[in-house]
């Protein structure tokens, strides 16, 4: 049985059905994160998990107990908010300390567990403790956040966008100390972005979300590789969409714009459907390549410097295709106009819900 | 050529603000012939009447106070969270007293509550009291939700209260120990300027007969020269003591805000 258990839950506002039929079931000491763009109800989930909102219907199940009839303060459910929520009138020490001051902790135990909650996210009690939130940068108030929402040791620990507040640099290197801090305590935690390389990089599972539904539920890998629907494929990550027609389901050979391609798999649908396949832009090659089977004359069109990588939108038959390349000083890239060559597998082709 | 008018404006407006004070201040220093004193203070400071009538309104400002955070501070917290779309309703009824005048209320209050209604309240002093501290709590009520609802702007009430109730604590909690720490400046704001206006009241305490300090300061007028003046400057050091206050403890609070 799932440690925390999202079973059928929908939600309404008036007419507006933001949440439908999603269920989730979560392992102990998962990492579980829900992606989605704004408004697909990603928040609204994780607020019903936290008893701010209340459920049209469903369940939600902690080891097998419906806590949907409990109150927000009753579940010893931790959230950490985007906006840190520190009490400003309250020192880094109380903040930490506030849940184990309401659960009746007593004083020196809890003084024990502030200094241990502060340790933990590197911010030391000696120097930090008596501070006040506003004599914090945007990254230790969250941190701080994050140990106030995990010293009374919660159930599930909830995190509703944490980052999206905080620069790219801190963002990056929080992430990786919040996935390593889970990892040490073993707590069971959903965490809420609309951040792709967030979601992916962190999470055991990834939850994508669109309209209320749940699309597709895999690990970063399967989300990423085996998009279950044309959404997935679009919100995650960047890919070149292309209709094929099929030849031969059973080969898995296809034909788009006069290219065959062989994508090396079986296809479950009939001789002469239209299938949406698609293409990462790391799986097209500049120039040939071996093991990249087709190769197209083609035309670069734009080219986009991102640092360690260039992305190139060149023109092939009419089609367009995206490809990443990796930076390297001693070879420039195409400038727009010139002509090059660019290589891809059939066996890289991303089938879309298949 | 702006600037020269503004200026001229806002000196015309001072001397009109300042002259007359100073002609009362300077009047009440004149008790004693040929010389300046504080003769007149010190009969008013002296004054046992002065001390039990201000010591009373000081006490009804106090009780006043207590019973406009108690009725307020919820209030406002519970429009701000759950219904925002009441807030110009609720701005509307605190705002009521600014228009209804005081000797309306508190013929409404006898009418209500004499002792042939059901709750007789005008029948005991305490009831008197009770009634003239209820009217007190009206007429401050502008002040003291405005002051309250501008300092539960300034934080996000939303999330600090989830992030309180994630923690376990109940509405108690939340309100004694985020959210009221949290406006206390605004709350003090608001108490000050109660206590402002409970100190000069004189319509609701002259109808309801309590000895308070402004039916004291009305009688001191009718009797004396020089008093009355001392009387009204010490009023007015009362008032702008407490404004001043309003400042000290607003720039204090800052200290303590969030940056985000």
């Amino acid at each position: 049985m799932a440690y925390l258990d999202i079973a059928h839950l929908e939600k309404s506002f008036g007419a507006n059905r933001v949440v439908k039929d999603f269920s989730l079931p979560i392992d102990q000491g998962e990492f579980v994160s829900l992606l989605g763009p704004s408004g697909c109800g990603k928040t609204t989930v994780l607020r019903m998990v936290a008893g701010f909102e209340t459920p049209s219907a469903g369940a939600i199940r902690i080891e097998g107990k419906d806590i949907v009839p409990l109150r927000p303060n009753q579940r010893n459910v931790g959230m950490v908010f985007q906006a840190y929520a520190l009490f400003p009138n309250l020192t880094v020490a109380q903040n930490v300390g506030f849940g184990l001051k309401i659960a009746g902790v007593r004083a020196a135990e809890a003084q024990g567990r502030v200094a241990e909650m502060l340790d933990l996210i590197g911010l030391p009690m000696a120097e930090f403790g008596g501070r006040y939130p506003f004599q914090l940068s945007g990254g230790q108030q969250q941190r701080v956040a994050l140990a106030r929402a995990l010293a009374p040791r919660p159930r599930v620990l909830l995190l509703d966008e944490p980052l999206s507040a905080l620069d790219a640099k801190v963002r990056v290197r929080l992430r990786t100390e919040i996935r390593d801090i889970q990892r040490r305590l073993g707590i069971t935690t959903i965490f809420v972005t609309h951040d792709q390389e967030e979601a992916l990089s962190i999470s055991d599972r990834v939850v994508v979300m669109n309209a209320g539904i749940a699309d597709q539920v895999g690990s970063p890998f399967e989300i990423y590789n085996q998009p279950a629907t044309p959404f997935v494929a679009s919100f995650v990550g960047t890919l070149t969409p292309i209709d094929a027609t099929v030849i031969d389901p059973h080969q898995g050979t296809v034909m788009s714009g006069g290219l065959t391609l062989h994508l090396g798999r079986a296809l479950p649908v009939q001789a002469g459907t239209v299938v949406p396949i698609a293409l990462r832009p790391e799986a097209v090659h500049l120039g040939r390549a071996s093991g990249r089977e087709i190769v197209l004359p083609a035309t670069a069109r734009a080219v986009e410097f991102m640092g360690s990588v260039i992305r190139i939108r060149a023109e092939a038959g009419g089609q367009s295709f995206l490809l990443d390349t990796f930076n390297r000083p001693d070879a420039p890239p195409p400038r727009p106009g010139e002509p090059v060559e660019i290589s891809f597998s059939g066996r890289d082709v991303i089938v879309i819900g298949a | 050529m702006t600037r020269v008018l503004a200026w001229g404006a806002f000196l015309l407006g001072m001397l009109y603000f300042l002259l007359p004070l100073w002609g009362m201040t300077e009047f009440s220093l004149r008790m004693r012939r040929d010389a300046y004193s504080f003769d007149a203070y010190a009969s008013v400071l002296g004054n046992p009447e002065f001390q039990r009538t201000f010591a009373f309104s000081a006490t009804m400002a106090l009780v006043t106070i207590l019973m406009g955070v108690l009725i307020v501070v919820p209030t406002a917290f519970w429009v701000r969270l759950r219904m925002p779309g009441l807030r110009p309703v609720v701005e509307f009824i605190t705002l009521l007293p600014l228009v209804i005048p005081a000797i309306v209320i508190v013929f409404g209050y006898i009418r209500l509550y004499n002792t042939g209604s059901w709750l007789p309240l005008t029948g005991t002093a305490a009831g008197t009291n009770l009634l003239l501290a209820m009217g007190y709590t009206v007429l401050a009520l502008p002040y003291m939700y405005r002051a309250v609802d501008t300092g539960l702007r300034t934080i996000d009430v939303a999330t600090l209260t989830e992030a309180a109730q994630s923690l376990g604590a109940g509405w108690g909690t939340i309100l004694g120990r985020v959210i009221l720490p949290n406006v206390l400046g605004a709350v003090l704001s608001g108490a000050f300027l109660t206590f402002a206006i409970v100190i000069g009241e004189f319509t609701m305490a002259a109808l309801l007969d309590r000895p308070a300090f402004g039916p004291f300061m009305q009688r001191l007028g009718q009797d004396r020269a020089y008093e009355p003046s001392a009387l009204a400057v010490i009023a007015f050091v009362i008032t702008w003591g407490c404004m001043g206050l309003i400042g000290l403890v607003t720039r204090t609070q800052k200290h303590t805000r969030v940056r985000t």
